[in-house]
């Protein structure tokens, strides 16, 4: 892995790349979060970046949405990970050793790990079914991602979200805080009297780090929970929205951008 | 060369548990140790040791997993089975597909490469199993009309070290492509090839499904063109004219209603209500197009659809529901120039999971039915796997259980798109093939998968239903196509026309957009098969999945195809456009089809229908001697009342971000009425959804049950936040024996209701479907013949925009001291109520009573317009429409969803209520339950005081549900967590 990183640059609307293609699928609604937090975003085919790999040159962040690239055929994410092993690992390679930010979120996550650019893996949920709930989060690691959050509730839905990452790799981990969240119970459990880790994730895993923090990893939604509306608790917390259309979710997208202007 | 790649899980499995689990209640004679899953592909090409290697490895996370060639690396000692399940030659095997296309990337292999991949799982199973076990545990996982299935003793695979070294390909015999049938032949020859099809070499194909009338008026066509037809030209025709394309029931005169029952009752209301609404019409294309469509917004249109896919699920349910969501999002994507789909909808109608009794379709009981818990599961997770793996979020749904469904399930499927009204300035809507436009087929590939699938739905279950009407779903392959299309192909301008293959495959796709220019003609050797071998007449009505039909000018194909390729989208020309008239298909440059359009589309003869009045009367049930706080645990605990958490939890509700009300809500996660959910996220509009079904009243009376499905729609929308005058309704029947008079009695009936009351809401039926032979004929265990035909049933779906979403209210109570008020009026309408029907079920006779819950349009509206008011004052801080159980089903659900108590009387409810049971059970329409808090109650009294109202109470803060009658006399006393407890108690059992 290449941990080099360049000197750091000042951005007014940094750009996004946002991955799609072969049944990726949350790339609009990930699009539409990082242009809310003021950044420019596109949606790119993989075939296109493929096609002109340096085009890759021109971004600042780097997404993986969600969704079910090939169909979780082989395995989640494995695929898509070929495919981009295959054709562009010198180019992500590049785009990683600069002080760029990158993001994989479910189905992403699935296909960073598969890359080897993310520790660990993650296998089937413990209950042997897909799921769609809210959790919340404890955040533990260090990364522009997560700055000036302590907590957080966001939705998952996956069937593949069991983190798995063996003892001594863990211990590494957290000495250097790339343990970016873990489940906890917490409002939303409370609430719907859920128990916290919905997959069996080891260490109640959530979301992991690497690159000092600038790449980050994780299984829930941050993008399901941009607007007040997305939390199962709206509801009862109408009469504390005021104007806002804002939920919890959009902190990470606004973390990103401003990363670059700061 | 024919090698394995094994991959086997390294770390603990949880699947193992599961697996074990399900197995233990299969009845085993001995008892289970140990299992184990492996993932294997048998792969079909010369490759060297190095490259398997190297193959072994791309597909195999190191952390996760071992991959190995030609050889299952673990200590065998303790298994004592290895069972393969794999697909039947020439099924559709996603990950093999998959797998294929990896290693072509890889190793830079051409993308037409020979090389073939076929995937299985394989299980390792261990402990006191006797053979007999073994085959039932593989009989629990695999379906033998798609699956294959293969049984070998541990000890053997740990000598061979594998398991065999063989491709399950298909291998057509060669037969002649293409025979002409004589059509002058007796009666009794006419009407056995319409029933059981075209004889070839002593067999018959497969049901026509055309009766003497429709075959001599074929006959007499060719006999005009002073020739026989060819088998391609019959099967064309009876796809056609399939009850399943031509809904020849609602479109033929019955009685006196010469134009039939859809002109008449469905598209008359419509056009009824839009001309009442004049400039208030906010319909756009109804009934024209694959979906119907409404106007969302000054931009933009909002489509729904609604399917039932209801025989293929009940023979395959797996893969009849998976097709069944993935093929209605194709009528999204096929609305107009391509809308993208943005929400998806079921409902299912089950027998009673718990019914372990077989029945079967031949007397010889070898052809087995699936037992509704399987029917259940498999239709679950096929919706599942169809819609998460589409990225379109399952916002709404249903589930309902009655013995009847037992040999036929209903499975209702539907989407929601949303389309720009104009793109590169056109009307999106409208679409024209035109003269000269090549055809093009985009998609995936055609095999002998669901062939005569229109033709089988049309008729009724029994031993003759073919097997190859099941088809298997692959999403991705369709993800790409509709990402190709709505998102790149549609701005570009690159198509002029576009329909989905559904029912009849291309025969009908290309049949119905020739209408558009007037003509056809198509090659038929240049549509992409999966395997060869296959004849003209099966390429030309194969329903293979995932296949969109498009009409492409021939300066565009070059863009057109360049595009798609580079998204991994099969496209290719096979033929073009015209305007002779004609049908006309060739095979290698011969004619092998040619008819009239105008015959094609029109030549059914009609056929009038008569029907014959029937009334229905039951006893009236005998009260239970026990406490009311009993019946109402025992009604929580039914199956179609209490909460299907684990349905909705396991689909992909939340994706594309606009989520507003859940199906699953509250503290005490009950399941919602009504849906919200916000299409266009930079709009603060949202869309909110719902449905009505209520099978039981049309034991009694179809037209109330009609008219209360339609009044139950409407109001679970406006209890939830949307608006009256811009709601939308679509209609789909499911009918059993559609020729019996009765039967069409009862169904003029409901489609009288259907009329009388859209056209007196002003709601326009916008889209619909019919499925009119759900009957089952086969044998119970003991060989006697059974019938079970379902109940009568009627959907209605709704859809209806709110300006604001966040002024949508939810079903749950808030805070402990609001005040519970009951909006509209309580009779005496206990007729088929669930009450009745608990108390039916106890004496074990059919005493459901008589009084039918009947709709007052004039009252309902009224209480309608003073929730759409309240609502849009902010008013109510809780909202939930009576139904099913009534006003104690409600107060209830209200209260566990919120983990609040409620203390309220039924004294002087607004209606003619003569009893305590009439006040907690009677299912009395146009009711709503709704919460108040301490500030808003004087403003809100004052708006209510217009209709029929009374406040009932308040919510309390100790968790007990307290009902009081007369003289405060205490007739429920129920603790909220013990409610909630059996509210979630089938749910629970069933995850």
């Amino acid at each position: 892995m290449i941990k080099k990183t360049n000197k750091k640059i000042k951005i007014k609307k940094p750009k996004v790349i946002i991955l799609s293609g072969y049944g990726l699928n949350c790339e609009e609604e990930t699009k539409f979060a990082f242009e809310r937090a003021g950044g420019i975003a596109e949606i790119v085919h993989i075939n296109d970046i493929i096609a002109k790999p340096k085009m890759l040159e021109e971004y600042h962040i780097m997404a993986f949405p969600g969704g079910f690239s090939y169909g979780d055929d082989t395995g989640s994410g494995k695929a898509y990970a070929n495919k981009m092993r295959n054709h562009l690992k010198k180019e992500l390679d590049e785009f990683l050793s600069r002080d760029t930010l990158a993001i994989g979120i479910c189905n992403g996550f699935q296909i960073m790990t598969n890359l080897g650019i993310l520790p660990g893996a993650l296998f089937y949920n413990k209950n042997g079914r897909y799921l769609d709930r809210w959790v919340d989060l404890k955040i533990t690691g260090k990364s522009p991602w997560l700055s000036g959050i302590s907590k957080i509730s966001l939705p998952i839905a996956h069937g593949e979200g069991r983190y798995i990452i063996d003892k001594t790799e863990y211990k590494k981990m957290t000495k250097k805080n790339e343990v970016a969240f873990t489940y906890m119970e917490g409002e939303i459990c409370k609430y719907q009297n859920l128990e916290k880790n919905p997959n069996g994730a080891d260490y109640d895993i959530a979301g992991v780090l690497s690159f000092n923090g600038r790449v980050l990893g994780m299984m829930p939604h941050p993008e399901r929970a941009m607007f007040f509306h997305h939390s199962p608790l709206w509801q009862s917390k109408k009469d504390k929205r005021g104007k806002t259309d804002d939920g919890e979710g959009i902190i990470l997208f606004k973390n990103a951008v401003n990363y670059f202007k700061k | 060369m024919i090698s394995r790649i094994y991959v086997i899980p390294k770390i603990k499995d949880s699947r193992e548990r599961l697996f074990l689990k399900s197995w233990s209640s299969l009845g085993l004679s001995g008892k289970l140790s140990v299992a184990k899953v492996i993932d294997s592909y048998i792969i079909d090409y010369d490759f060297s040791k190095d490259q398997l290697a190297k193959i072994s490895a791309i597909l195999t996370n190191q952390n996760l997993e071992i991959g190995s060639v030609n050889e299952i690396p673990i200590a065998f000692d303790k298994y004592k089975y290895v069972i393969e399940i794999g697909f039947l030659p020439g099924v559709t095997d996603n990950v093999g597909n998959t797998t294929r296309e990896t290693i072509i990337d890889y190793l830079h292999l051409d993308k037409n490469s020979d090389l073939k991949v076929f995937s299985s799982k394989v299980f390792l199973i261990g402990g006191k199993l006797k053979f007999e076990d073994v085959k039932k545990i593989a009989l629990s996982l695999h379906n033998p009309l798609i699956e294959r299935s293969y049984i070998e003793n541990a000890k053997v695979i740990k000598r061979e070290k594998s398991l065999p070294l063989q491709a399950p390909e298909v291998i057509l015999e060669k037969r002649v492509p293409v025979i002409i049938v004589s059509l002058n032949v007796s009666d009794d020859e006419l009407i056995k090839i319409g029933r059981e099809g075209i004889e070839e070499n002593g067999v018959r194909r497969g049901p026509l499904a055309l009766d003497l009338a429709s075959m001599k008026t074929i006959q007499s066509y060719f006999n005009k063109l002073g020739r026989d037809p060819r088998d391609i030209e019959l099967e064309a025709l009876a796809q056609t004219w399939s009850e399943h394309c031509k809904h020849t029931i609602f479109a033929n005169p019955i009685d006196e209603i010469k134009d039939g029952l859809y002109k008449t009752y469905i598209k008359g209301a419509t056009n009824l209500i839009r001309k009442n609404k004049g400039y208030g019409d906010f319909c756009v294309s109804v009934f024209s197009d694959n979906s119907g469509g409404i106007i969302f917004d000054e931009d933009n249109l909002i489509t729904h659809k609604v399917e039932t896919h209801n025989s293929p699920s009940a023979l395959d349910p797996f893969g009849g529901a998976i097709t069944g969501i993935v093929g209605v999002n194709r009528d999204t994507i096929g609305f107009g120039l391509g809308a993208k789909p943005v929400a998806n909808v079921f409902g299912y109608c089950f027998g009673n999971p718990e019914d372990v009794e077989f029945i079967y379709k031949d007397k010889e009981r070898k052809q087995k039915m699936f037992p509704p818990k399987r029917i259940m599961e498999g239709v679950i997770k096929g919706v599942n796997a169809g819609g998460n793996c589409s990225g379109i979020p399952t916002v709404s749904g249903f589930v309902r259980f009655d013995d009847r469904f037992k040999g036929k399930p209903l499975v209702f499927v539907g989407t929601l798109g949303i389309i720009p009204k104009k793109i590169n300035e056109k009307l999106s809507h409208e679409k024209c093939a035109l003269l000269g436009d090549y055809i093009v087929v985009l998609g995936g590939r055609v095999g002998a998968d669901g062939i005569h699938g229109a033709t089988f739905s049309s008729v009724a279950m029994d031993s003759n239903s073919p097997a190859t009407a099941v088809q298997i779903g692959d999403p991705i392959t369709q993800k790409k196509l509709s990402d190709a299309i709505i998102k790149e192909a549609r701005a570009m301008d690159l198509y002029n026309s576009i329909t989905d293959n559904g029912a009849g495959g291309i025969s009908c796709s290309i049949a119905e957009m020739a209408k558009e220019c007037d003509g056809a003609e198509v090659n038929l050797e240049k549509v992409p098969l999966k395997y060869p071998g296959l004849r003209p007449w099966e390429i030309w009505i194969s329903e293979s999945q995932e296949r969109m039909t498009l009409a492409v000018p021939k300066k565009k194909w070059e863009v057109f195809k360049k595009l798609m390729d580079s998204r991994g989208v099969e496209a290719t020309v096979v033929g073009e456009f015209n305007n002779s008239g004609r049908c006309v298909v060739k095979y290698d440059g011969r004619k092998i089809m040619d008819i009239d359009l105008e015959f094609l589309h029109n030549g059914l003869p009609a056929k009038p229908l008569k029907s014959e009045k029937i009334v229905h009367t039951y006893p009236e049930p005998k009260m239970l001697i026990v406490s009311r706080t009993k019946i109402l645990e025992n009604m929580l605990a039914d199956k179609n009342i209490s909460g299907f958490s684990f349905i909705s939890e396991q689909y992909d509700h939340e994706v594309q971000a606009g989520s507003v009300l859940k199906p699953i809500l509250g503290r005490g996660r009950i399941n919602t009425e009504a849906q919200v959910f916000r299409p266009i996220l930079s709009s603060k509009k949202g869309v909110v959804l719902s449905s009505g079904i209520c099978p039981s009243y049309g034991d009694i009376s179809t037209y109330h049950m009609a008219a209360c499905a339609l009044d139950t729609t409407i109001r679970n929308i406006i209890a939830s936040g949307g608006t009256l005058s811009e709601l939308a309704i679509l209609d789909n029947t499911c009918w059993c024996s559609s020729y019996d008079k009765n039967r069409l009695y009862e169904l003029i009936q409901a489609m009288e209701a259907c009329y009388d009351y859209s056209v007196g809401y002003g709601t326009p039926l916008i889209s619909g479907k019919d499925s009119m032979f759900n009957d089952f004929k086969g044998y119970d265990e003991k060989g006697n013949p059974i019938a079970i035909s379902i109940p009568p049933t009627l959907l209605i779906s709704g859809i209806s925009i709110i300006e604001d979403i966040y002024k949508v209210v939810s079903p749950e109570f808030k805070n402990a001291g609001d005040s519970i008020y009951l909006l509209g009026e309580t009779h005496d309408e206990l007729g088929a109520s669930e009450y009745y029907k608990l108390l039916a079920r106890k004496a074990k006779n059919n005493s459901i009573g008589n009084n039918v819950p009947k709709v007052n349009l004039g009252k309902n509206i009224k209480v309608y317009n003073v929730i759409e008011n309240l609502i849009q004052k902010e008013l109510i801080a809780s909202s939930i429409s009576l139904t099913a159980g009534g006003l104690i089903v409600a107060l209830a659900k209200a209260s566990i969803g919120a983990q609040l108590g409620a203390k309220i009387s039924i004294k002087n409810l607004p209606g003619e209520v003569a009893s305590t049971d009439v006040a907690l059970f009677s299912e009395s329409q146009g009711r709503i339950l709704v919460s108040v808090s301490k500030k808003n109650v004087s403003k809100f009294e004052k708006i209510v005081s217009e209709i029929p109202h009374i406040r009932l109470g308040q919510t309390i803060k100790e968790t007990k549900l307290i009902v009081v009658g007369d003289k405060d006399k205490k007739i429920i006393y129920a603790n909220v967590k013990k409610l909630h407890n059996i509210y979630h108690s089938f749910s629970n059992k069933m995850s």
